[in-house]
């Protein structure tokens, strides 16, 4: 179909061309925003591959939510204009060649394979009228909850692991703070602090 | 278009990802380039879904999603660790775990 293959040229190209941005820009805060565009870009191709439900949750959680956490923590760190040093020479020399040699074996491992459905718009996805559409949220759901509710728990497990593993590592540690916070009398670090002077700080 | 369209295209949005990973020394860069790599994977699944005609794809390229926010939370919890620590934000300063 004519417009489709305009559609998935204009994305493709969008995502080809955000994904160079991400690698090849100074700035970590224009690196964040060119892979916002990259997301977008993979959205569409969703939705040209009937995954509606994905595409949604691909512009929400990860354009929206994971981006502005990427951008939260750029402007907190401060993105450096210039790198602490040049960035060439050692293992970063054969990053290029390295990329390009896993591209040409990809492609030929695509291309030349054997799987004749490679070559078609894929299978035939009409369904019938009460169930529901390929790749919509109910038929995503429902899948969710019957064939894959083992997977689906365990990732949110695994969501709630790294939200505490997050808080444990970024809180402000005793002993590591670059300031000292208070003012009174100064002792030296190996002494153990009196007692009542404990207190938790998060 | 052809599924062999899909898959190409998520074979070179991988291998740039690769690229960065190894040639860029902020680790900022390297979770952004890691996101790269986990995406070319995702469009592969979605991309096989849909030959396929089953759902199933799309459920793993969620999963996938989930796994994603998991390292990169954990990752950008590391680099503010770093930070707070005052160390070099450069990944070829951090060979020790030991902070």
């Amino acid at each position: 179909m004519w417009f489709e293959q305009v559609l998935f040229f204009v994305a493709g190209i969008g995502a080809l061309g955000g994904a160079l941005g991400v690698v090849l820009l100074q700035n970590p805060f224009y690196s964040v925003l060119s892979l916002v565009g990259h997301l977008l870009g993979l959205a569409v191709l969703f939705l040209l591959l009937n995954a509606e439900f994905l595409a949604a949750a691909q512009v929400v959680v990860y354009a929206g939510a994971v981006m502005v956490l990427y951008l939260f923590v750029v402007a907190y760190i401060g993105g450096a204009d210039v790198p602490l040093r040049p960035e060439s020479g050692g293992v970063a020399m054969f990053g290029p060649l390295f990329a390009g040699a896993i591209a040409v074996e990809l492609c030929i491992a695509f291309i030349a394979s054997g799987l004749q459905a490679l070559d078609t718009q894929g299978a035939d996805i009409a369904r019938p009228e009460n169930a529901d559409q390929f790749g919509t949220p109910g038929a995503i759901g429902e899948l969710l909850l019957t064939d894959f509710l083992l997977p689906f728990e365990a990732a949110s497990f695994l969501l709630l692991v790294a939200a505490v593993g997050a808080v444990v590592l970024a809180r402000r540690r005793r002993g590591l703070e670059d300031a000292p916070v208070s003012t009174g009398p100064t002792r030296p670090r190996d002494e153990p602090p009196p007692a009542e002077t404990l207190e938790v700080r998060v | 278009m052809d599924i062999t369209w899909y898959l190409v295209l998520s074979a070179f949005i991988f291998a740039i990802g690769a690229a960065g990973v190894i040639s860029r020394r902020n680790p900022l860069v390297v979770l952004l380039c890691l996101e790269l790599m986990l995406n070319a994977g995702n469009l592969a699944l979605v991309a096989f879904s849909r030959m396929h005609g089953s759902e199933a794809g799309q459920v793993f390229a969620l999963i996938v999603m989930v796994i994603a926010a998991c390292e990169v939370v954990v990752g950008l919890g590391i680099i503010v660790a770093m930070y707070r620590n005052r160390l070099p934000i450069d990944i070829d300063e951090m060979s020790e775990l030991r902070g």
